[in-house]
């Protein structure tokens, strides 16, 4: 593990459980704070150098993640890892040039899974405007099944009733309700609070009705108006022109707004300080469907996104670098906010529970893991009805939905699991590596 | 005063130039030999110009050729073209072009593809001299292909950035690297359009659908139809031929208005690329619209009757032929309603494709203007949107945005001050030159158009213009075929310190 920043940590401690991990940092003081919060190895050095890979026994490693703040740093970090190494090598950069490269030449740079920070955010942020009223939405066995984190409000039909109750979907399963502190798995007679918040797993369409009956009058976003055009918001512009919308990007710098505006065909580019307040008005920024602000800082993009927020704006999604800052952005009254970070530590861990996981998605800042997994012989659940298996799995899993042949099936007590299944399966975080055993 | 031009390395290159002309002057050579005319007149010519060019080539050493050089070659290029071109007329010595003014704006008129003529009489000249006018303007549509692609596409002025802008559309920049393989390779898809022209005509000639197409007029018909200039050897222009080569020519002058560099791709296999290019669908539109337009005007006036196929022929005939800037007519469209002159009036500011032989303004000049305006009209609701300008999905950068509306602007306002000049000049020497005529001929000339309206009309002739207009209207051809930035540029005095 190279770098142990903040993307760098919080892959360290999921992984720390069940692997050894061996964190390198230029930084003296980064590694001796990780040594003592974290049950990993940590190094003083530079990743890029040969010497300071192989003290940290690069060569006997089944993978190397390079998640330096620089990119450059990275790649270099893979090649040279490479040449000592027959390690699978993870590379996480923000410039989408380079995994556009990458994409174009399997195993350029060395490298042999890259995860694009800026790309991933959009990914998120795109997402999260087509499902109403959704936190987090990730999807599954290849977008058959969807995992989504959705906020119960006081308005909403279901808050106050049973699971039992609020469960009218077929192929819909409750995997979670998740309250301030603690991480439930439901039964039926479990009762969901307003101001919790609940995970489904299911097919779209189901997720997609769940989401409409929790917040009746809101529609998909179909105004969309991009606060802040650096690398997120182009590319959360460009995602949203791929999908048909006509998006309204704001930056304040008149050569980026021309950039975009070239680079952006479909979009209309707007040149102005979106601190102003009389601008947003003026532009009918009040009256669309959502807002996604990503500033170049922090404060910035909470002043806009709460501006926007009270000027009368559907949905505020903030983009927020520190990843301390998540809570206090959505107890202030963001609506969702999205931390680039973490979204790379999610997808970077999913290459970390062993072969058998071929999907990830984190819960909550690390409480909980909706993964996916190819069910082979040795697994407790093989042949067996989900009932007579329960016993053998730990407390706090959910099997949420199961692919045979590329059809969802919903899981019942009786249903019986056959080799080669999909099953997507909720895990509270303390358990994760656990299940990952049994499966 | 010392000249920061280095004026003889422009000289010595316009030496270069003049002296091959002897190349193109064997054509009326051989006419003149098949037919038993005078040879004399290109004999003088060739003297002329192999010794001026030659003079002009030694007299001086050769430095390099900068962006100011270039200009002044140029511009002198064609002036002493039409200078040698003017003296097979002079030394031959029949109608109205043996007086020197006149056979330098026949001349003129001929090397800047124009087609607008002092010929009064066509039967007192000889066969050689009328293909000579042909060949002028054949050696026109080619110097101005290379002058847009090779020479202001480097001095980056004139429509040739925005030909490059489309085709930047496919990633290709410039069609080859090298710009002299480019320039080569227009000029084989030229010579190659010439050759299909002469072959289609005289052929229609021999499957007896052109009774009066000869070899010699399908020589003459291809070289200024593929150039979109417009002379002819017949008085009645293409109104001497069946309707099958009326047909037939409406395509050629369409091709030699279309981008060179497109029919380079269609040629290469890529055929859907014209209708990826938005200058191309504008151009279709253009002619369509207005075909129709003429068509319909020409139809409902009860004055003329032609038929309604013939309507339609005529009216897209003398449509294609005054966008492309071409020149030809069939009918004498003089004799047309109002309504109808005045469409065609209107059909001179437009021009065909850039990266043609075309003259005029040119349509990816309007298409670029239409596009700005509507962009202000978005910025007019939403003042801080950023929109660039695009053609076919590329940008166009903001100061080719301004070029395009200077010289649409700066055209036009020549454009006014050359009819107020015709106007007053007719007035002075007491000539009966009315105001809409005017306007016909200092556009027509201008904009290298050819033929105008009243005494200038498709069968008339411009003789009938005082000789002080007629000068004017030789350093308007001049003008207007280089694009006006070549030869203005001369005339500021920055060019010269």
């Amino acid at each position: 593990m190279i770098g142990a920043g903040e993307v760098g940590s919080s892959i360290a401690s999921s992984l720390a459980g069940a692997h050894e991990v061996v964190v390198v940092d230029v930084d003296g003081e980064r590694v001796e704070s990780l040594t003592y919060s974290h049950d990993v190895l940590a190094i003083e050095g530079d990743g890029t150098s040969l010497s300071t890979l192989e003290e940290a026994g690069v060569a006997e490693a089944d993978m190397v993640i390079a998640s330096t703040d620089d990119d450059e740093t990275n790649l270099v970090t893979c090649a040279t890892a490479k040449t000592a190494s027959e390690a699978f090598t993870i590379a996480r950069v923000r410039n989408t040039n380079f995994l556009r490269t990458w994409r174009r030449s399997e195993g350029a740079f060395g490298v042999d899974f890259m995860v694009c920070t800026n790309l991933l955010a959009a990914e998120a942020i795109v997402r999260i405007a087509g499902l109403p009223a959704a936190r987090d939405v990730d999807p599954f066995a290849e977008g058959r099944v969807q995992m989504a984190e959705f906020e119960v409000r006081p308005d909403s039909p279901i808050a106050g009733q049973t699971v039992q109750e609020a469960d009218r979907w077929e192929a819909l399963t409750f995997a979670a309700v998740i309250d301030e502190d603690e991480v439930t798995v439901p039964r039926g007679g479990t009762v969901i609070e307003s101001g919790s918040k609940v995970v489904v797993i299911g097919t779209p369409e189901c997720v997609r009705e769940f989401a409409q009956a929790l917040a009746p009058d809101e529609k998909r976003a179909s105004d969309v108006v991009v606060v802040g055009g650096g690398a997120i918001g182009f590319e959360t512009a460009r995602l949203l022109g791929e999908r048909g919308l006509e998006p309204r990007v704001i930056d304040a710098d008149e050569t980026r707004a021309r950039e975009l505006a070239e680079a952006l065909p479909k979009a209309v580019v707007m040149c102005h300080d979106p601190t102003d307040a009389e601008f947003l008005v003026r532009e009918h920024v009040a009256e669309s469907d959502l807002a996604v602000v990503s500033l170049e800082s922090d404060e910035l993009t909470l002043l806009v996104a709460l501006l926007a927020k009270q000027i009368g704006t559907g949905r505020t999604v903030a983009v927020v670098e520190n990843g301390a800052y998540v809570k206090l952005f959505e107890a202030v009254g963001v609506d969702v906010a999205v931390n680039p970070r973490e979204v790379v530590a999610e997808e970077i861990t999913r290459f970390t529970h062993g072969q058998q996981a071929e999907n990830v998605a984190v819960i909550e800042a690390d409480r909980a893991e909706v993964i996916e997994i190819e069910v082979d012989d040795e697994s407790v659940l093989t042949g067996r009805a989900i009932r007579d298996a329960a016993g053998d799995l730990p407390e706090g899993v959910v099997i949420g939905a199961i692919t045979r042949n590329g059809e969802v099936i919903t899981p019942r007590g009786g249903t019986v699991i056959q080799p080669g299944d999909h099953i997507v399966v909720f895990a509270d975080a303390a358990v994760v590596d656990a299940v990952l055993d049994v499966l | 005063m010392r000249l920061r031009v280095d004026w003889r390395t422009s000289l010595s290159l316009v030496g270069t130039v003049l002296k091959w002309l002897w190349v193109p002057l064997l054509i009326p050579i051989g006419v003149a030999l098949y037919y038993g005319e005078p040879l004399t007149p290109f004999l003088v010519a060739i003297g002329v110009t192999v010794l001026a060019g030659s003079g002009l080539e030694f007299a001086w050493e050769r430095g390099d050729l900068g962006g100011r050089e270039a200009f002044l070659m140029v511009a002198l290029v064609w002036l002493g073209i039409a200078a040698v071109g003017a003296i097979p007329f002079l030394v031959a010595g029949d109608g109205t072009i043996a007086q020197p003014v006149n056979a330098l704006f026949e001349s003129m008129s001929g090397i800047t593809t124009t087609g607008a003529t002092v010929l009064v009489d066509f039967d007192v000249h000889a066969r050689s001299v009328l293909m000579w006018r042909s060949v002028l303007q054949w050696l026109g549509g080619l110097g101005i292909l290379v002058l847009a692609t090779a020479v202001l596409a480097t001095l980056s002025v004139g429509g040739a950035q925005l030909m490059e802008t489309e085709t930047q559309v496919q990633s290709v920049n410039k069609l080859t690297p090298s710009i002299r393989e480019t320039a080569g390779l227009l000029w084989s898809i030229y010579v190659g359009l010439t050759a299909l022209a002469i072959a289609v005509l005289y052929g229609l000639h021999l499957l007896g659908l052109a009774p009066s197409m000869t070899l010699y007029d399908a020589i003459a018909h291809a070289f200024t139809s593929v150039s979109t200039s417009g002379f002819s050897p017949r008085a009645e222009s293409i109104g001497a031929f069946s309707p099958a080569v009326q047909w037939t020519m409406i395509p050629f002058m369409g091709m030699g208005a279309t981008s060179f560099v497109l029919i380079y791709h269609v040629l290469g296999g890529d055929v859907r690329r014209p209708l990826r290019s938005e200058e191309f669908r504008f151009y279709l539109l253009v002619l369509g619209t207005l075909g129709a337009a003429v068509a319909a005007l020409v139809f409902l006036d009860p004055e003329t009757t032609y038929g309604s196929v013939a309507t339609v022929r005529h009216g897209l005939f003398q449509v294609v032929s005054i966008v492309t800037t071409t020149g030809y007519a069939t009918v004498d469209f003089d004799l047309w309603s109002p309504a109808a002159k005045h469409l065609l009036f209107v059909g001179m500011f437009l021009g065909g494709m850039a990266g043609s032989t075309t003259c005029s303004i040119k349509l990816v000049r309007w298409l670029v203007v239409l596009k700005g305006f509507r962009r202000d009209l978005f910025t007019a609701i939403h003042p801080e949107a950023v929109r660039p300008v695009r053609l076919s999905g590329s940008v166009v950068d903001e100061s080719t945005v301004r070029d395009v509306y200077a010289y649409t602007l700066i055209s036009l306002l020549i454009f006014f001050a050359a009819t107020v000049f015709v106007v007053a000049d007719g007035a002075r020497v007491g000539a009966n030159v009315g105001e809409f005529e005017a306007m016909g001929a200092a556009a027509s000339t201008f904009l290298n158009i050819g033929p105008a309206f009243g005494g200038a009309g498709p069968f008339g002739s411009y003789v009938a213009f005082p000789e002080s207009t007629r000068v004017v209207m030789i350093a308007l051809m001049w003008i207007g075929r280089l694009e006006v930035i070549p030869v203005m540029v001369m005339l500021t005095p920055a060019f010269w310190r």
